[in-house]
């Protein structure tokens, strides 16, 4: 069981995450902009993180927090 | 016991400074003020304070803007060129109101200059020098008495205005030696600066000391602040020494040590029957201009005579005070020349109309 | 399920001003979990440069202060010396620390300052907009090396670890870089280690830490780590420089 919350005010859809995730459940989210303009990261598909917070430790905008 | 010595200028500095409790002293060496550091260097140690001989006059002014950020009264010194390049940190420490005294035992100039003593860094030392529109208090001391008590004064005055104070000396002020009382005990002003960087230790918020104001309203909020604040200064902390100016003919007016030519100069003088008053500011900023502008309207006085060891620099700040009242002459030497008695003996006779 | 990656505390609320990807944010974070987790956060005072991170004392939740261009080993060394007892720390760039203030850094490590530097290198100006830095690398194209940095015209570049490590007031040099989670975890290793090295009075630390400017190197922020371990890693050996046998 975990979970990663994403503040997306603060993403600046850089793809760091995306590109780090193992289980590569991680995507920019093309359907929504937030306040600074930018398609803001999130998780597809919860049930298949591992809470393992490589997504958190690499992303230069403290957007993630990560539950297990 | 008397506190009566024979010292150096230049130790004389650095022994003001460290019982106005400076603990912290950044130099380079450039003559003709390295005594200062050599003094330190012993001083220092006995009261636990540091000395440290920078790598520059860069580095050294900008360990004086830590040191002065993290609450400390400290100083640094050094001589034209030095001063130069402490500018930019000058600037900052003006543009983060920072306490902290510099003292500058002029040399001649431009360039590398000669290491005898001169008045051309007036323009520098008042008129800015560095960046930006910021005012250092600019003390000119004319005796090694006073220049021990003007740097105790120094300490005072910057952190009562968190504003940096400039000792304008020169080189023979801080080579030569004349005796000198010390106060047993020094008037030190205890300022509080909650301000300081010091760690948080239970502070709920954390001090940050900068100069950078990127937004155009911030900045010019600040800069309306550090205006009216040189204002307070303005009103609050002008000196100046005037000799003889009640009925006079001919004014001199001269700072640090070509004023105390100009003495001997009123006596020959007077033998004449030439009045001779003189005007010594003692802040060159802020200036005295409202004793100019009173004594300029006396009927007696015929003209200002302004002496310099330098081209012409503080005649230009007397202008604009006698503004036109009466007409303003200069006398000026340079290259660590200094104008005889007699010549401005002749300069007053002329003034006077007595040399025909 | 509890939370096993937060914010930290060492850091203030104030979101970081840095372009998309650049790893800045990165290093800001690990220094900032370091004073946390050291319990020195209370006791630290900061140094930010000039450049793209002339405002990080607004981000980092110790006392700060921003310095001159180049100066911050000289601002670091004054703080200490009046504080003896707190921490202090300069953040700086390869411009700020490798060409305008190259004497301050030399000589804040040779006199030993019992402060730690984190140099960030991107091999780049960020901040003026990508000019050639004293840590370009050889080809490299920049604004003011549009034909690529050509060692007879432009030289070469500082491998400013290499050099700090040849004094001996430096007694803790280690280049890490920023370009993975095994990279990042080991990054924040050296930074506690330059911390206790300050803690325990024993000298100078330097952390270099490679750093990207998708920005100014004109790539993505994937791209850019992935030209990190490229191009960088090869002028920028990762390792200690100095003090591989300092137990703290």
């Amino acid at each position: 069981m975990a979970r990663t919350e994403f503040n997306i005010e603060l993403c600046k859809g850089c793809g760091l995450c995306v590109s780090v995730c193992p289980q590569k459940i991680i995507a920019l989210r093309k359907d929504i902009l937030n306040s600074k303009g930018f398609h803001p990261s999130g998780v597809e598909d919860m049930d298949r993180c591992t809470g393992c917070t490589i997504c958190a430790t690499i992303c230069p905008d403290c957007v993630i927090t990560v539950y297990r | 016991m008397s506190n009566r010595v024979l010292m150096k200028g230049n130790e004389v500095i650095a022994e003001a400074a460290v019982r106005a409790g400076c603990r912290h002293y950044f130099g380079y060496p450039i003559t003709p003020q390295t005594e200062v550091m050599h003094y330190m260097a012993t001083r220092m140690a006995e009261v636990n304070g540091t000395m440290l001989q920078a790598e520059s006059e860069v580095a050294a002014i900008n360990m004086v803007y830590g040191a002065a950020a993290a609450g400390a009264r400290v100083m640094t010194t050094s001589s034209s060129p030095g001063i130069s390049l402490k500018q930019e940190g000058i600037s900052y420490i003006a543009g983060a109101e920072l306490p902290a005294v510099v003292v500058n035992v002029v040399r001649s100039g431009p360039g590398l200059g000669g290491i005898l003593p001169a008045q051309g860094d007036y323009f520098q030392a008042t008129k800015g020098g560095g960046h930006g529109d910021y005012r250092n208090i600019v003390l000119a001391p004319a005796s090694i008495q006073e220049l021990y008590e003007l740097t105790v004064e120094a300490f005072n005055l910057s952190d009562r205005y968190r504003m940096l104070t400039m000792i304008l000396g020169d080189g023979a002020l801080g080579q030569m030696m004349e005796p000198v009382e010390f106060r047993d005990v020094e008037p030190i002003e205890n300022v509080a600066k909650p301000w300081a960087l010091t760690g948080r230790k239970g502070r709920s918020e954390h001090n940050t000391v900068t100069s950078i104001y990127i937004e155009a309203d911030v900045m010019e909020a600040f800069n309306n602040k550090l205006q009216a604040k040189y204002a307070k200064v303005t009103e609050n902390e002008i000196r100046v020494e005037c000799v003889d100016c009640e009925e006079p003919e001919i004014i001199l007016t001269a700072f640090g040590l070509v004023s105390r030519i100009c003495r001997n100069v009123m006596q020959l003088a007077a033998k004449e029957g030439i009045k001779v008053g003189l005007i010594r500011p003692i802040t060159l900023w802020p200036f005295p201009s409202q004793t100019y502008a009173e004594i300029a309207a006396k009927p007696s006085v015929k003209a200002f005579l302004d002496l310099e060891l330098n081209c012409g620099q503080m005649v230009e700040d007397v202008r604009l005070a006698v503004n036109g009242a009466k007409p303003v002459h200069f006398h000026g030497r340079t290259g660590g020349n200094l104008p005889t008695q007699h010549e401005i003996l002749e300069h007053i006779r002329t003034l006077a109309g007595r040399n025909a | 399920m509890k939370p096993v990656f937060t914010r930290t505390t060492g850091l203030t609320d104030k979101p970081f001003h840095y372009c998309p990807g650049c790893t800045h944010g990165i290093i800001h974070r690990l220094i900032a979990e370091v004073m946390v987790e050291m319990n020195i956060l209370d006791t630290t005072i900061g140094v930010s440069p000039v450049g793209c991170t002339y405002n990080n004392y607004e981000y980092f939740a110790c006392d700060m202060i921003q310095a001159a261009h180049g100066r911050a080993p000289a601002v670091g060394t004054a703080i200490k010396r009046v504080h003896p007892e707190n921490m202090v720390f300069t953040y700086q760039g390869d411009g700020d620390l490798a060409a305008i203030g190259a004497a301050e850094i030399v000589h804040a490590a040779a006199r030993g300052e019992k402060i730690s530097t984190f140099f960030v290198n991107n091999a780049v100006y960020g901040m003026t907009s990508g000019q050639m830095a004293p840590t370009t690398l050889i080809g490299q194209v920049t604004t003011t090396s549009p034909f690529g940095r050509r060692p007879e015209f432009e030289g070469y570049p500082i491998n400013v670890s290499e050099m700090i490590a040849t004094l001996r007031g430096a007694v803790y040099v280690e280049r890490v870089a920023v370009n993975d989670f095994s990279h990042i975890t080991k990054a924040k290793k050296a930074i506690k280690k330059a911390f206790r090295v300050q803690q325990e009075g024993l000298g100078f630390s330097m952390v270099e830490i490679l750093s990207t400017c998708p920005t100014n190197w004109g790539k993505d922020p994937v791209a850019s780590l992935r030209w990190m371990e490229d191009a960088m890693f090869k002028q920028y050996p990762l390792g200690i420089y100095r003090g591989q046998d300092l137990e703290v």
